[in-house]
């Protein structure tokens, strides 16, 4: 009985749903977690730099990916709701002196209260007036941010503390690279799980086609709202984690941009994917920084590349969201799956 | 009074760009069902273009005017061929982020041709301001609301009147009949973003000479999305009246208000305008309501 199993034997929905679907999934999983626990102490503090903002990034793009993803609803206020995470976190540590894992998480409430605030037009607005909707909640939070300065000290920007827990600060990269690990990893088990609930398959009946998930019992304004608070909640916290972890806030941080580029994160690493989100992650935080390596090597032959540098890393960003969504609309999560579903049957592929 | 008549001036100077930029961005919607959010790097494009001929090669202004406008419509259907056409029957996320993408590429050709600095247009429309009254408008001014109502007021005679005109709403009305009509919809997808650059570009020359050019241009295009929620995205008279009142709404903010509340209120009270007439008349002051079946 050597009999290889190469299709899905599944016959019942509890089957499917299971998060480890072999053997070999989970021991991979538990692998990469181990060296994830002991790797940093082996990399410098540039890496480690790199590393924790792609985990803040990858926090953010699951609570993008749920929403934009899963619930089909576009926002372009993203990087707004982050903002509102870091301001609310650093007013709790630094005016109110609230110890900072309460912070964290109170800083997700309230920025998961703005983004229902801000999801209310959701339930009349589809589509492109939705976009716009939440592209003007971007450019009124960042007002806000500007101008309410008893808050956020304005456009001279907020000094945040290293976050402590129990008198143990976070100063150095490698103690903040376990603080963000440990989030980021909740964050994925919190989405991956939501997704199989009822919430989440309520999101997906939205996307798809939210007439007929109304016909079926779906409460709309609810899970849509749901969504918005979700997303929102994880914007916050990675939000507050940036603020501690950069230790300068200022509202020039949280511009259309920093919305712009959590959404090519999706698009590029996989709409309606949890691990798309962290492949997107990944590629977008390691993208400028490969380019600034790039560009530093060939400085020496070229001097202007220097100056243009911004251009190119702009240009370069564009072009890669043209290409993919032309060649690769599904993201890298669907290359992901084909290769692994190539060397499931590898070598008789066919 | 005066100081009124004279924010009232040039609110109507820059909502009447904000018209024209907005005409191409409706156009674009209502031909194709694109959202471009490329319309400001359009602008900036033509801006710089123009800036180019005139400045670098010294080629007389009206001469260079005609050439941005060749040059516009070349690029439009280079853009409309290479990254819209591929994109026709994919979801709204990937199209919006498509022009997002197109935005960021467009800046950098700019950045790296002509840098960062501030530049300007060599002094053309003559500095004599003309008196009306007690409103003081410089020429400038009143060459860029005469060329705005011009392009206006062509184009909406071309869609009245001429036959591509008319092949282009019944695109936009249905594709399918127009496609079984015998209308090219990919011809007519692509005049749409010809168009639409062309009259973005003849937008960014007059913005030009009337301020600084620099890439920030590039966030015109945003502002045009109050003026054309509020006229309703799908309605080339909307897109005229929204341009207008938005651009006179900043103007007097920016004159009464940004000195009591302190700067940007000019910036973002157009977009708190947008969010009250999404929640009241989402399909704005002429926009027609779309209809959903299952």
């Amino acid at each position: 009985m050597s009999a290889h199993i190469c299709g899905d034997y599944k016959t019942s929905y509890k089957e499917d749903m299971v998060l480890f679907q072999t053997f070999f999934s989970k021991f991979w999983l538990i692998a990469f977690l181990i060296f994830l626990c002991i790797i940093p102490h082996f990399l410098d503090n540039y890496v480690l730099y790199v590393c924790n903002m792609i985990g803040i990034a990858i926090i953010g793009a699951l609570g993008l990916n749920i929403l934009t993803g899963f619930t089909g609803q576009i926002s372009l206020g993203h990087g707004a709701f982050l903002g509102i995470g870091a301001y609310a976190s650093a007013y709790l540590v630094m005016d109110l002196g609230i110890p900072f894992f309460i912070a964290m998480p109170c800083a997700g409430l309230i920025t998961a209260m703005f983004g229902m605030v801000f999801g209310i037009p959701s339930l009349r607005l589809k589509g492109l007036y939705l976009a716009i909707a939440t592209l003007a909640a971007q450019f009124i939070i960042e007002y806000l941010m500007v101008h309410v300065e008893p808050v956020t000290n304005g456009v001279l920007g907020k000094m945040v503390d290293f976050p402590s827990i129990m008198g143990f600060t976070f100063d150095t990269d490698l103690k903040y690279f376990y603080l963000i690990g440990t989030v980021a990893i909740l964050a994925t088990i919190m989405s991956k799980n939501i997704v199989r609930t009822r919430s989440g398959r309520a999101f997906i009946a939205i996307r798809d086609q939210y007439i007929s998930a109304e016909v079926m019992g779906v409460n709309l304004f609810k899970y849509k709202l749901l969504a918005f608070a979700f997303s929102s909640f994880l914007a916050g916290i990675a939000g507050s984690l940036w603020a501690h972890y950069v230790t300068i806030i200022t509202p020039e941080h949280f511009t259309i941009g920093v919305s712009i580029e959590y959404l090519a994160m999706i698009i590029i690493g996989g709409m309606g994917s949890i691990i798309g989100s962290i492949f997107g992650a990944v590629f977008m935080v390691l993208l400028p920084e490969v380019l600034r390596g790039l560009s530093g090597t060939l400085s020496g032959e070229f001097p202007m590349i220097v100056n243009i540098f911004a251009a190119i890393k702009e240009g370069v960003f564009g072009l890669i969201i043209i290409i993919f969504l032309v060649y690769e609309p599904d993201g890298m999560a669907h290359r992901w799956q084909m290769i692994k579903a190539y060397w499931k049957l590898w070598p008789f592929s066919y | 009074m005066d100081f009124f008549l004279q924010l009232l001036v040039s609110g109507v100077v820059v909502g009447s760009i904000y018209a024209l930029v907005a005409l191409g961005f409706v156009l674009i919607y209502k031909a194709t069902g694109v959202i471009n959010f490329a319309q400001g790097e359009f602008l900036m494009v033509g801006a710089y273009v123009c800036l180019a001929m005139v400045a670098q090669l010294h080629i007389p202004f009206w001469i260079a005017f005609v050439l941005t406008m060749v040059v516009t419509v070349v690029l439009g259907l280079i853009i409309e061929r290479l990254a819209l056409r591929p994109m026709i029957g994919e979801p709204i996320i990937s199209i919006i982020m498509l022009t997002i993408g197109l935005s960021s590429v467009l800046k950098c050709f700019v950045l790296v041709i002509w840098g960062p600095n501030n530049r300007v247009y060599p002094q053309f429309f003559s500095q004599v301001p003309i008196h009306l009254g007690p409103v003081v408008i410089s020429q400038v001014y009143i060459w860029s609301v005469g060329f705005a109502i011009l392009f206006l007021g062509l184009f909406t005679l071309f869609f009245r009147y001429s036959s591509s005109g008319i092949a282009m709403r019944a695109v936009a009305d249905d594709q399918q009949a127009a496609l079984s009509m015998g209308i090219s919809v990919k011809k007519v997808f692509a005049m749409a973003w010809c168009i639409a650059f062309l009259v973005a570009g003849v937008g960014g020359v007059f913005l030009g000479n009337i301020n600084v050019v620099n890439v920030s241009l590039g966030f015109f295009g945003l502002k045009v999305f109050p003026a054309v929620i509020l006229g309703g995205l799908d309605s080339i008279p909307g897109a005229i009246v929204g341009g207008l009142l938005i651009g006179v709404l900043e103007a007097m903010t920016g004159g009464y208000l940004d000195p009591i509340i302190g700067g940007g209120t000019k910036e973002v009270v157009p977009f708190v305008v947008l969010v009250i007439i999404l929640m009241v008349k989402p399909y704005g002051l002429f926009g027609t309501p779309e209809i959903e079946k299952v």
